[in-house]
């Protein structure tokens, strides 16, 4: 894979501070976070849960307006939600429980009035197949399990054909072996389309499978620890125990520390 | 702290091949018949109104005074009489009509309120306030009043009836927007769904539970307004409603007409809730998956 680093990124993120408040509090989710997204990256925000992972993905999603720095889409200042970025969430209700898998998928092509009816039907199979589901197609969302759930969304996110794919923890409520399965499957859709996408996940061993480039975030409020490049595909066991040992160490320094201390109060 | 467990003993392994399932009893069999028809909701609440329909009967026959308590089959009697006789189903339909108006302005009006109240904070306080003071008030409260600024006539009725249902309505599906889960408004929002358009393709179809059981408790209230309403004043209005009929078979002392009048309440009610709702939840909210 050929890094365009010298290329206009896709996505620029800079300087981004994201608060939000809630009842007492007003918090500071993420401190002047930078990242470059390139085209068909497949980009890693991993941190332990207190980063601002989700925030900054949401953000990115135009859910959140950053209070200090900017987020650009194709030079494109990012002000409101919208279909060019796709979102992948983590809970099962994602899907519109009223309508088929099929117009799951294709409710988005129609309801941007980007396709017309036919079209968008074409479209909507071409991707389920895509997903294996094409035998589903027109049962309700209450009818299957978890993981075909997350499958028709990520299908209907992908037959938008966003600029990115913003995939928000899509497979932490699955259960390992699904998951497992479901991160493969991911890897060899992203083969056949080599779509952007923009990852949010808390598992390092998931970071390192799926993502090309892994942004590391640090805690209260989450600010940039690392931007490392990622293995291929096909990389030995023990480089990816050794990555997977140098994010541990680099994420989890601080907190192993406060743990021992926490530790020797309560003995 | 010292006194724990001792770890297992060692255990060998156990490994055993699954039995062929030619070897079971029974994999799967269909339930006898018996079972599949007490299955059937219908069916049990058919067999309840025939015991009720018997149970009325026996007391009434026992208690032989059809001036205080008609028997179920003199009502019966009575009102095939006033159907094909009477004019019981031309009342029936005089009411119907105006209920239908009424309950179709109130849903029109609570859909306003509610498309306001979602969109913008004061709105939600207006809708909460507007409930909270006129939810309580009982619509019958204010016919005197809708006599004084609409006349006696429909209008009337049908501005009570609006008041009855509306408030019911609003409260119901404003409570269902605000239930609906953060995860769906957002996917509403990513399509760049935005106003109208959000509030038709996505709030009301994901709180459509909550606005059906809205939609239930609005026509109840429609109906005994309506009746409560035809009672008071059906009187002096040329064709009245099923209220009217009662009315003005009592005063004729002619009770077996007056319970033919509230038999044609009950089974309107009945048909509209077991048949019409029933209908409109299976297409919608059993069928998503929404509702068992």
């Amino acid at each position: 894979m050929n890094n365009g680093t010298t290329a206009a990124p896709l996505l620029a993120v800079r300087g981004v501070t994201l608060q939000y408040k809630t009842k007492d509090h007003l918090v500071t989710a993420t401190y002047r976070v930078d990242f470059d997204v390139q085209r068909s990256d497949r980009f890693i925000l991993l941190g332990p849960s207190g980063c601002g992972k989700s925030t900054l993905l949401k953000a990115v999603g135009g859910y959140m307006k950053p209070i200090e720095g900017e987020i650009r889409l194709k030079g494109e200042a990012v002000t409101r939600p919208g279909p060019d970025r796709m979102m992948v969430f983590q809970e099962f209700d994602q899907l519109l429980p009223w309508r088929t898998v099929k117009e799951n998928v294709m409710f988005p092509l129609r309801a941007t009035g980007r396709l017309p009816r036919k079209v968008a039907l074409e479209k909507a199979m071409e991707y389920i197949a895509k997903v294996n589901l094409t035998g589903f197609a027109d049962n309700y969302p209450h009818t299957l399990s978890g993981g075909m759930k997350q499958r028709v969304a990520i299908a209907r996110g992908m037959a938008m054909e966003p600029d990115i794919l913003l995939m928000d923890e899509p497979f932490a409520a699955l259960d390992a072996l699904t998951r497992r399965k479901m991160q493969d499957e991911l890897l060899s859709l992203w083969e056949g389309t080599r779509f952007t996408v923009l990852f949010v996940t808390h598992s390092i061993p998931e970071a390192i499978k799926i993502g090309s480039r892994i942004l590391l975030l640090s805690p209260h409020p989450g600010q940039v620890k690392a931007e490392l490049d990622s293995l291929p595909v096909d990389a030995s066991a023990s480089a990816i125990s050794a990555l997977e040992q140098r994010i541990h160490s680099m994420l989890f320094a601080d907190a192993i520390e406060e743990t021992t201390t926490t530790e020797k109060v309560t003995a | 702290m010292n006194d724990i467990a001792a770890a297992p003993a060692a255990r060998p392994e156990i490994l055993r091949e699954p039995v062929s399932t030619a070897t079971f009893g029974i994999v799967q069999k269909p339930l006898s018949f018996w079972e599949r028809v007490t299955n059937l909701g219908w069916v049990r609440k058919l067999a309840l109104l025939v015991v009720i329909a018997v149970v009325w009967e026996v007391y009434a026959r026992q208690l032989d005074n059809p001036l205080l308590f008609p028997t179920f089959s003199a009502t019966v009697l009575a009102f095939f009489h006033g159907v094909f006789g009477g004019d019981l189903f031309t009342k029936a339909m005089t009411s119907l009509r105006v209920l239908v108006m009424g309950y179709a302005a109130g849903i029109a009006c609570a859909a306003v309120l509610t498309v306001i109240a979602i969109t913008s904070r004061i709105g939600t306080d207006l809708l909460e306030l507007l409930t909270s003071m006129f939810n309580p008030l009982p619509a019958i409260a204010l016919l005197p009043l809708a006599l004084i600024w609409f006349g006696l006539g429909t209008g009337s009725i049908v501005f009570v009836i609006i008041h009855s249902v509306l408030w019911a309505v609003s409260l119901n599906t404003h409570s269902g927007f605000l239930a609906v889960s953060n995860t769906l408004r957002m996917v509403g929002r990513n399509y760049g769904l935005r106003g109208l358009p959000y509030v038709a393709r996505i709030l009301i179809p994901a709180a459509f539970p909550s606005i059906l059981t809205g939609l239930k408790i609005g026509w109840a209230f429609a109906w005994r307004t309506l009746i409560a309403a035809e009672l008071v004043f059906g009187v002096s209005s040329g064709s009245g409603g099923l209220g009217w009929f009662i009315y003005e078979n009592k005063n004729q002392l002619e009770i077996p007409n007056v319970f033919a009048g509230l038999f044609t309440v009950i089974v309107i009610g009945l048909i509209v809730e077991n048949v019409v709702f029933r209908v409109l939840e299976a297409k919608t909210v059993r069928k998503w998956g929404l509702q068992s």
